[in-house]
């Protein structure tokens, strides 16, 4: 579905369409890469019933990427996809990662199709970035880029001195991408419930998740508002029963969001602040036991260069829950509760070596209320200007040991508790060398 | 820092300037030759290639093109830069609000996750790109950061030069500059950095220079320049292919918007 309809979009937005002179000047460049990953498990145990082995993510993947303009540069398209072989699955496979036209105007843009869209100020903390993620990606250690999943969605933004505008309306939902439990450890306390079935929200005109960002800068300050009208991207459960056989319903809540961020230079180096209020319309009251509560998401952020090609960041981030007696008094037995505040601190280091030919980088969080931390220490090396090679190592540490927890949470957490694995990518990049028939003067 | 450079055709077009010049003081020669590198024109467009050697001659290549816009009246500048090449950083695109008195706002987009980010500018001796140029080199550095004398006057192949030393007040990369400033054209036509032991760390050559014409005016560019690491042997070339000054390029191509969405038409 979400492939058919980034496609008619773009067959009807084709170029083709634009007038005839344009169209004799679209110079369309293809550019790509090859790519192998392979991620392997460090604590020898392995998920009952998973596939791979010792092994968490093992492919190759080619990387096309199609992109051209117009004359005047006013329209332009791109299409960027991989084709995949999955040697843990053992299949071959297609990711449409984007596929947009879109045309620029002297104050709009417009873009239709597949894109991805990255708002916030936060590293790995994502509180008015409301777009879908691809959380298996980034636990079994996949380059960052595919963290982010595409919306297929219609984007028009404006831009002026006084404001500019960002509208991204999404007909067709896309939930985030779950950590599959045939690759990693999940608790999941419904597991012996044989029926199980998951609704997403069907396309229909009410269902269509607006998002919208509104920003400028204000004296040095680059500010950001938000508001978002959708889903929450992962599911939550409903247990009933048919005819007496037990029957767990997954769906996708109803969710809105709206928040601010502001950063600047400051203290010599980078402040940011981000809040954002996540209001859960199917559990207004707290007492939806399958359902988020509402809550209060807030980060502070501070980067500065330590010393020359070193960088560091640091981030505090807290979660705080509406509502919270009723989540109390409704959790079912043998559950345990969520904190009502969850906080996270977090550093990044980043140090460049040799001419930027190395790169050191360690993305620590430790929760204290939680009582675990996360860790993805990382080396890559450009071995030339067509090919790197990067180490990745995922850790995850918990002082508390895995417990009953509510449905939504448990999946969100619970892989933290499984991995460590290193991952190694090794990438080689198209085209030679030389000027592009479309960047060419 | 950028600017250094052998500059003939200037000379031989205007020879009665360089004797209404004399006894400037050094930070007024370091100031017009900070003007004539950094600053030429009203705006700027060019397409870089970088070349970054190693010891060994091992070569990685880095296109981009560049965009500069001078705010009126003060020394206040816009840059943006959309890298073509090498293909894993293809898209990516930096926008520089340099202020002459405090840190540079800098942005960066990421194509790979369509994000746009602040990035911390403190240290503009961090390398640009990888190359022996730092930010620093690229947008240059405040006058007032050093301390300016002109050591002595001298001819650097043709060209009749101010040889000017300039040592920072505060702890810097360098422990002292030296900069033959070509009285002609005022670009630097050679700079050589020296290290806390004062032992020469780098070299800058400004290797080729052309008058380049903007609507009646002429700009002498240094279209091709060496900043050459003497102690590890590795040097970085840069080329400035197809410059032009004064092609009015609009205030608002350096905004967040052209990050996101590179504006075709002025990054061909």
């Amino acid at each position: 579905m979400r492939l058919a309809s980034a496609l008619t979009v773009l067959a009807i937005l084709w170029p083709g369409n634009l007038g005839a002179e344009e169209k004799n000047r679209l110079p369309v460049t293809i550019h790509g890469f090859l790519m192998g990953n392979a991620s392997v498990r460090m604590t020898g145990k392995r998920p009952l019933m998973g596939e791979g082995g010792a092994f968490v993510l093992g492919e190759e993947r080619l990387r096309l990427d199609a992109s051209g303009a117009t004359k005047s540069g006013n329209g332009f398209l791109l299409i960027k996809g991989d084709i995949f072989h999955d040697a843990v699955a053992n299949r071959v496979d297609g990711d449409l990662r984007e596929a947009y036209a879109g045309f620029r105007g002297s104050r709009f843009d417009l873009r239709l199709g597949r894109q991805i869209v990255t708002w916030g100020v936060g590293d790995l903390f994502f509180i008015n970035d409301v777009f879908p993620k691809d959380w298996e990606s980034f636990f079994s250690g996949r380059p960052m880029e595919y963290l982010k999943r595409g919306v297929d969605a219609v984007r028009l933004q404006y831009s002026s001195d006084a404001l500019n505008v960002d509208v991204v309306a999404t007909p067709f939902f896309t939930a985030d991408a779950l950590p599959s439990p045939k690759r990693f450890f999940l608790y999941n306390p419904f597991a012996a419930v044989a029926e199980q079935r998951q609704h997403t929200p069907p396309v229909r005109a009410e269902n269509t998740e607006v998002a919208l960002r509104l920003y400028r800068r204000i004296a040095g300050l680059d500010v950001s508002l938000y508001g978002h009208h959708g889903f929450w991207r992962m599911p939550g459960a409903n247990m009933d029963s048919d005819n007496g056989t037990p029957r767990i319903s997954r769906f996708y809540p109803r969710l809105v969001t709206w928040g601010a961020s502001a950063q600047r230079n400051l203290l010599d180096g980078i402040v940011s602040f981000e809040g954002g209020r996540y209001n859960s319309l199917d559990d207004r009251g707290g007492a939806a036991p399958g359902v988020p509560n509402s809550q209060w998401r807030v980060l502070a952020a501070y980067q500065r260069q330590l010393a020359r090609e070193l960088t560091a960041t640091f981030q505090g981030y807290v979660e705080a829950m509406e509502s919270y007696n009723s989540y109390r008094n409704s959790l079912p037995a043998g559950f345990r509760a969520e904190d009502r505040v969850r906080g996270v601190f977090s550093v990044r280091l980043t140090q460049f070596l040799s001419y930027q030919n190395w790169r050191l980088s360690a993305f620590i969080a430790c929760s204290p209320t939680d009582s675990d931390c996360f860790a993805q220490p990382e080396v890559s090396h450009r071995l030339s200007d067509k090919s790197q090679i990067r180490f990745l190592s995922t850790w995850a540490l918990s002082a508390r040991r895995p417990a009953a927890r509510s449905a939504a949470r448990t999946r969100e957490r619970a892989p933290l508790a499984a991995i460590a694995s290193p991952t190694v990518t090794v990438e080689h990049v198209y085209p030679p060398s030389g000027p592009s028939p479309g960047t060419a003067a | 820092m950028l600017a250094r450079i052998v500059f003939a055709l200037m000379a031989a077009f205007c020879p009665l300037v360089i004797h209404a010049q004399e006894k400037l003081p050094a930070a007024e020669i370091v100031d017009r030759a900070q003007a004539a590198f950094y600053s030429a024109g009203a705006d700027m467009k060019a397409r870089v290639v970088m070349d970054l050697i190693n010891a060994d001659g091992k070569k990685r290549t880095r296109v981009l093109s560049m965009l500069r816009k001078n705010l009126p009246g003060g020394r206040e500048q816009r840059y943006f830069l959309y890298f073509h090449e090498p293909g894993d950083v293809r898209r990516t695109a930096f926008l520089v609000w340099k202020y002459p008195e405090k840190d540079d706002d800098r942005w960066i987009f990421i194509p790979a996750v369509n994000m746009t980010r602040r990035i911390a500018a403190r240290d503009s001796r961090s390398s640009f790109v990888g190359s022996d140029f730092s930010y620093e080199d690229i947008s240059g550095r405040d006058l007032a950061a050093d301390s300016h004398t002109v050591l002595r006057e001298e001819k650097l192949g043709a060209s009749a030069c101010y040889v000017v030393q300039s040592t920072p007040k505060a702890a810097a990369d360098f422990s002292r500059k030296l900069s033959w400033i070509d009285k002609t054209s005022w670009l630097p036509l050679k700079e050589e950095y020296y290290d806390a032991q004062n032992q020469l760390a780098r070299v800058f050559t400004a290797d080729k220079i052309e008058a380049i014409s903007a609507g009646g005016k002429t700009y002498p560019t240094a279209v091709k320049r060496t900043m050459k690491n003497v102690q590890s042997g590795h040097r970085t070339e840069v080329v400035f292919e197809s410059v032009s000054y004064d092609v009015g390029i609009p205030p608002e191509i350096f905004t967040e918007r052209s990050l996101q969405q590179a504006p075709e038409k002025w990054i061909r």
